[in-house]
């Protein structure tokens, strides 16, 4: 049990925080949250400060405690979290590195690295949220291209991305997970529609997207034909195991700041709101060091993050929204005025319980595959 | 940074769930449950088995190890409901002559009660005048210390009555025992998940393993989620040392045992209400816990006052 960092990773802690301080404050002023072409921009751009001075790479080619250390500074100095590019940064690109070709590899992650490419999750349809087997979007075979015909809902960022990770169903007799492939679509290829849906932020986040006999190269298959449902498993483990990492450190800055307001305005005296603003703070200690150990853990066998995921954001979703309802207790009238960062935060934190796998899922997950509980229906 | 356990810990926390089992296995709990007192020959076993003595230097005639090998005994303890005042012995060896070697029972008074205090050969902190309460625990005997409302802080002299600055640790000695009896709490509660997962894969209604139900899964897997959340928090404290940490691993660990043991209950039905199920005696056993050092008011502050 060792928490402390070795000398090497000290060093890059302490480089990676001495050039944080001269770039944040240079940094265009943030657009307006809802406006996503705008936050494209903005978060394409920081990623692409970040490639020019050397860290883009820190996602996949990094040491995890590296990683780790690299979350943990820039969400400590308030730098821009990865916005648009959350999927390709986060699970898309590490699934392609992880399954994909060395071609694929080639094409797809440099890009993203530079912040050239935003890619998008194309999983969920109308039908098929968290029974994903149950997917429908066809896709058949002619020549050296898939022929993709179906629909796609709720895809974060696809107004704004250049490419989309696809889950089709490429053979419909076989069982339902065994008939699935994953697929990167172009998202300017015909036939691809994309259909803002309005969150209840009144942002445009996600999307409906409508594919109507989209031709995909055979070629932007990632893994096997009919194997895709594997290939699934591995994104889902790198969405729930590992994508939330920096957002703990950024609730902890967030209580911080809590407090200050806290005591300006007084509702600090209040014993009640005092106790829970601790017992919050607790919590996320504990799942920064949660986070840790399964970082260790995945460190030591080199590989995908585990059902561990599941149990991280399990309480994370959960606290994440409690971390807002305080704030509300705090900020009193002011939580009403959507001018401000905590109402639209406040807002969003609704769906930390939904998207990613719904919490009652996760905890089939962890009964099923960490306890050993049989599965039911 | 790895933050998993060593060699040496696997094998030490291995040794001691061994060495549990063989010292105080479910007979033996449920036999002390009956008798009621404390077992002097279990406690010198332990004083022989390096329990008491494991953070004192070797050339004192310690094991010489740190917070986070002790933090590892504490969880085991937890795990088979170890009677006894653990915590103060551990926490007093080196300081009160006997206490390493278990040959002497040291107790201490915390929040104005003061556990085992008939049984104790040495009483630290404020007991003067304290009377008996009829324990909710059956296997933790209390005393309670008048005026004290139940929630006074240790007087700043009632620390180990000699070679205080011996003790083997910078950090005070309330918040080591918070951070062990934090420890047997995390114990208990992976025990009580491990109970609760154990019946819900045998026992059956509407034809099939209650374990298959969903409303069942949910309860189990939030009872993992506690579980392991307290003990990342309880561990990374041991390896800190950071008196807050201690107090937020304090809090998520009597949340863990408590509501895990309720939640043992309810997968066990009827059968969970009965005497003769051990559930009750984690439930209680983790109330007890969850009163002394750092009951979650103060910890709660101690968190919110670093914010
Ligand atoms: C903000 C946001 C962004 C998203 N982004 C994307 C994206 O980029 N790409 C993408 O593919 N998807 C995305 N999603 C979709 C998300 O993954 C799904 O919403 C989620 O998996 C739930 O599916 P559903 O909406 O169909 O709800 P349903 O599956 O219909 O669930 C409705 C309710 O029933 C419960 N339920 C369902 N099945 C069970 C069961 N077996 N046991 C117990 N309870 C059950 C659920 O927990 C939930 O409470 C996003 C969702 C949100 C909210």
């Amino acid at each position: 049990m060792d928490l402390a960092y070795s000398a090497e990773e000290e060093e890059f802690r302490a480089r990676l925080r001495a050039w944080l301080a001269v770039v944040l404050p240079a940094l265009p002023p943030r657009p307006d949250p809802l406006d996503w072409p705008a936050r494209r921009a903005y978060d394409c751009g920081w990623q692409r400060r970040l490639h020019d001075a050397g860290y883009a790479d820190v996602h996949w080619d990094a040491s995890p405690t590296q990683r780790l250390i690299f979350l943990e500074e820039t969400e400590l100095a308030g730098a821009p979290y990865v916005g648009a590019n959350f999927v390709g940064l986060l699970h898309a690109g590490p699934t392609i590195a992880a399954e994909g070709t060395a071609a694929q590899r080639e094409r797809w992650l440099p890009p993203v690295l530079r912040g050239d490419e935003v890619w998008c999750q194309g999983f969920s349809e109308p039908g098929a949220g968290s029974d994903l087997a149950s997917l429908r979007t066809k896709a058949v075979r002619d020549g050296d291209a898939y022929v993709v015909s179906g629909q796609k809902i709720w895809t974060s960022h696809a107004e704004v991305a250049d490419w989309c990770e696809l889950l089709v169903r490429t053979d419909p007799t076989a069982p339902r997970h065994r008939g699935i492939s994953w697929l990167a679509m172009p998202m300017d290829a015909p036939g691809v529609t994309v259909r803002p849906l309005r969150t209840l932020a009144g942002s445009t986040e996600f999307a409906e997207v409508f594919l109507d006999e989209v031709r995909v190269p055979v070629a932007n298959r990632v893994g096997d034909e009919n194997d895709g449902w594997r290939v699934t498993m591995v994104t889902l483990s790198f969405e729930r195991g590992t994508a939330f990492v920096g957002e703990v450190v950024a609730c902890r800055r967030l209580l911080g700041e809590l407090a200050r307001t806290a005591r300006e305005n007084g509702t600090w005296d209040d014993p009640v709101l005092r106790r829970r603003l601790g017992r919050l703070s607790a919590e996320f200690q504990a799942l920064w060091r949660l986070t840790q150990a399964n970082i260790s853990e995945a460190q030591a066998t080199g590989g995908v993050p585990g059902a561990g995921g599941s149990v991280f954001k399990l309480h994370y979703s959960h606290a994440r929204q409690e971390l807002y309802e305080a704030a509300a207790t705090v900020l009193g009238p002011d939580a009403l005025d959507l001018g401000r960062d905590w109402t639209l935060d406040r807002l969003s934190s609704l769906s930390y319980t939904i998207a990613a796998g719904t919490s009652q899922i996760q905890r089939n997950i962890v009964a099923e595959r960490i306890l050993g509980l049989p599965k039911g229906r | 940074m790895d933050f998993r356990l060593t060699e040496d810990q696997r094998a030490l926390r291995k040794g001691v769930r061994e060495l549990l089992a063989r010292l105080f296995g479910r007979e033996a709990l449920r036999a002390a449950v009956d008798s009621g007192g404390l077992d002097r020959e279990l406690w010198r076993e332990l004083g022989a088995a390096g329990f008491f003595a494991l953070r004192l230097p070797e050339e004192e005639g310690g094991v010489g190890l740190g917070l986070p090998e002790a933090v590892l005994l504490f969880e085991e303890a937890g795990r088979v409901l170890l009677p006894g005042p653990l915590v103060a012995t551990h926490v007093a060896a080196g300081a009160v002559p006997g206490a390493a070697e278990g040959a002497v029972v040291v107790t201490s008074a915390s929040e104005g009660l003061v556990p085992w205090l008939d049984e104790a050969d040495v009483v630290l902190g404020e007991a003067e005048g304290a009377v008996p309460v009829r324990s909710v625990d059956p296997l933790t005997p209390l005393h309670k210390v008048p005026g004290t409302g139940g929630c006074a802080h240790p007087s700043p002299e009632g620390g180990p009555p000699r070679r205080a600055e011996r003790l083997p640790t910078t950090v005070s000695t309330e918040a080591v025992s918070a951070l062990l009896a934090a420890a047997e709490q995390v114990g208990s509660a992976g025990r009580t998940t491990d109970m609760a997962v154990a019946y819900a894969r045998e026992r059956e209604q509407f034809g099939q393993v209650i374990g298959g139900f969903q409303a069942v899964k949910h309860l189990c897997a939030g009872m993992l989620v506690r579980a392991e959340l307290a003990r990342a928090a309880v561990r990374a404290a041991a390896v800190t040392a950071d008196p807050v940490e201690i107090a937020g691993a304090k809090l998520l660990a009597d949340e863990a045992a408590t509501a895990n043991a309720r939640d043992c209950l309810q997968v066990h039905g009827g059968m969970g209400f009965t005497w003769e199920a051990d559930v009750h005696l984690h439930l209680k056993r983790a109330w007890v816990r969850a009163e002394l050092w750092l009951p979650a008011a103060r910890a709660e502050e101690v968190v919110a006052a670093r914010l």
